[in-house]
């Protein structure tokens, strides 16, 4: 197992979170150079997603690193029937670095207890994706220039979206305010909750996404709310505009407030919020990129920096 | 006559170990547990004793066999209460309560179907979150099931 690996955000402690965002701040100011030079990177996408391996491949691409893999798992020898341990152990003596999105929750995690290679985990089903986590951050941080202290609301899918699971996780250490906007059946899980209380986060809980909590907000999260999540149609009929975002909603709003969304986005941002200065979620993307870039020279146990 | 003698053979052990104070609805999970179906000693099971902290109990006694205590701890993930008693020569030379441990390999299957542990041929594992009720995560997927409910491999 390599201590470089990074499987998930609560693995990694603030100050390695605070190394990572400085890592990737020098990546925006510098995304072009050949420290990955020689180095081989191994993207193994047994599900597909193209817009994380895009991200991935891009930012070993622009460090002059050089990529093996696949996009599919129906292409390699899992559709034989070979274990994933093996096709891990085999794939681990061509390369560096291996960075993998798996269907199976937990796969990473295992991958990096048969592997002396450093494994990056690129999302491992409903469990964690701490690439995209480490790029809301950064977008945060960026936009907002701090990461303490901040009023933080996520609106939506709050039961089952990893994403803000995790970054709530993430930002533990840095004493925010959560605002929790989601209807009934789509509530924060109370295993986070319970995180919250233990921590001593404070946070507020609504099915109202009211003015005033967007007024009051630094940073509000959107997530998509999905149809086959509801074991009753007519709540999702119900519900599904209510936590739609619309551009006079933001009227009142803070000046440095910025709205993010991991994507894609279906209706939960109304086309209208997209001109808004406040709307990010376009170069919240972008920031995926450096994040990853971030992530990836850590593992190698490369500084830039240096 | 005869009915002293079957008395005798569930009371009296000579050597072994006595395990205690078990809750009645646990105790078959327990006997998996510390894998006692493939047994070759004598294992004398009783069920819905009496008990006055419990209400009704289990026992299990086990001729001439001691558990390591790592063996033994597993049996505090369904039944923290348990006591376990070590058997030499008829006289009782330790008793102890069972202490569950931080982390339990390849004894209770995951309850998530996407966990990769249930679809990999490999040992599962678990840690343990919490004491009073006691709850466990797995190690791989992160879903987490009280120790009442754990499905024992």
């Amino acid at each position: 197992m390599s201590s470089n690996s990074l499987v998930s955000i609560s693995d990694i402690s603030r100050d390695e979170i605070l190394d990572l965002l400085d890592r990737a701040r020098y990546f925006e100011e510098n995304p072009n150079s050949k420290i990955l030079d020689g180095r081989v990177v191994a993207t193994l996408f047994f599900e597909p997603s193209t817009r994380t391996r895009l991200s991935f491949e891009t930012a070993v691409n622009r460090l002059g690193g050089r990529i093996i893999g696949f996009s599919d798992a129906n292409s390699t020898s899992t559709s034989k029937g070979e274990t994933l341990k093996d096709t891990i152990k085999m794939v681990a003596n061509y390369v560096d670095l291996i960075v993998m999105r798996h269907h199976l929750e937990g796969a990473a995690r295992y991958a990096t207890e048969v592997t002396d290679i450093p494994v990056i985990n690129a999302g491992d089903g409903a469990n964690q994706h701490p690439s995209q986590t480490m790029l809301d951050l950064y977008s945060i941080y960026k936009t907002q220039g701090r990461l303490n202290d901040l009023t933080i609301t996520m609106v939506g899918d709050l039961k089952y979206g990893r994403t803000v699971h995790s970054l709530l996780m993430a930002m533990q250490y840095f004493n925010p305010t959560f605002n929790f906007i989601a209807s009934k059946e789509l509530q924060m899980p109370e295993e986070y909750k319970e995180f919250c209380r233990e921590k001593g986060i404070k946070f507020t809980e609504s099915t109202d996404f009211s003015e005033d909590v967007i007024n009051a907000s630094d940073i509000i999260y959107m997530t998509r709310v999905q149809r086959e999540r509801f074991t009753d149609i007519m709540e999702y009929e119900r519900v599904k505009n209510l936590y739609t975002l619309h551009n006079s909603m933001l009227d009142n709003s803070k000046p440095t407030l910025k709205i993010l969304h991991p994507l894609p986005r279906v209706n939960e941002i109304d086309r209208d919020v997209d001109d808004n200065p406040k709307a990010y979620y376009f170069e919240q993307a972008r920031n995926g990129l450096f994040a990853r870039q971030a992530i990836i020279t850590r593992a190698l146990g490369i500084d830039p920096r240096k | 006559m005869s009915t002293n003698k079957k008395e005798l053979a569930v009371a009296a052990l000579r050597n072994g170990t006595v395990i205690d104070r078990i809750p009645s609805s646990v105790l078959f999970q327990a006997v998996r547990l510390l894998g006692l179906e493939n047994s070759k000693c004598h294992v004398t099971i009783g069920n819905n004793l009496h008990s006055g902290k419990l209400g009704t109990k289990g026992i299990i006694k086990i001729a001439d066999t001691e558990f390591p205590e790592a063996v033994l701890n597993r049996i505090a993930l369904i039944a923290p209460t348990a006591v376990v008693n070590t058997i030499r020569d008829f006289e009782v030379v330790e008793k102890k309560t069972v202490k569950l441990p931080d982390t339990l390999s390849g004894i209770v299957k995951c309850s998530n179907p996407k966990c990769i542990s249930n679809n990999e041929p490999m040992a599962t594992k678990f840690e343990v979150i919490g004491h009073d009720p006691v709850m466990i995560r797995c190690h791989y997927c992160n879903h987490t099931v009280a120790g009442k409910d754990a499905q024992i491999l």
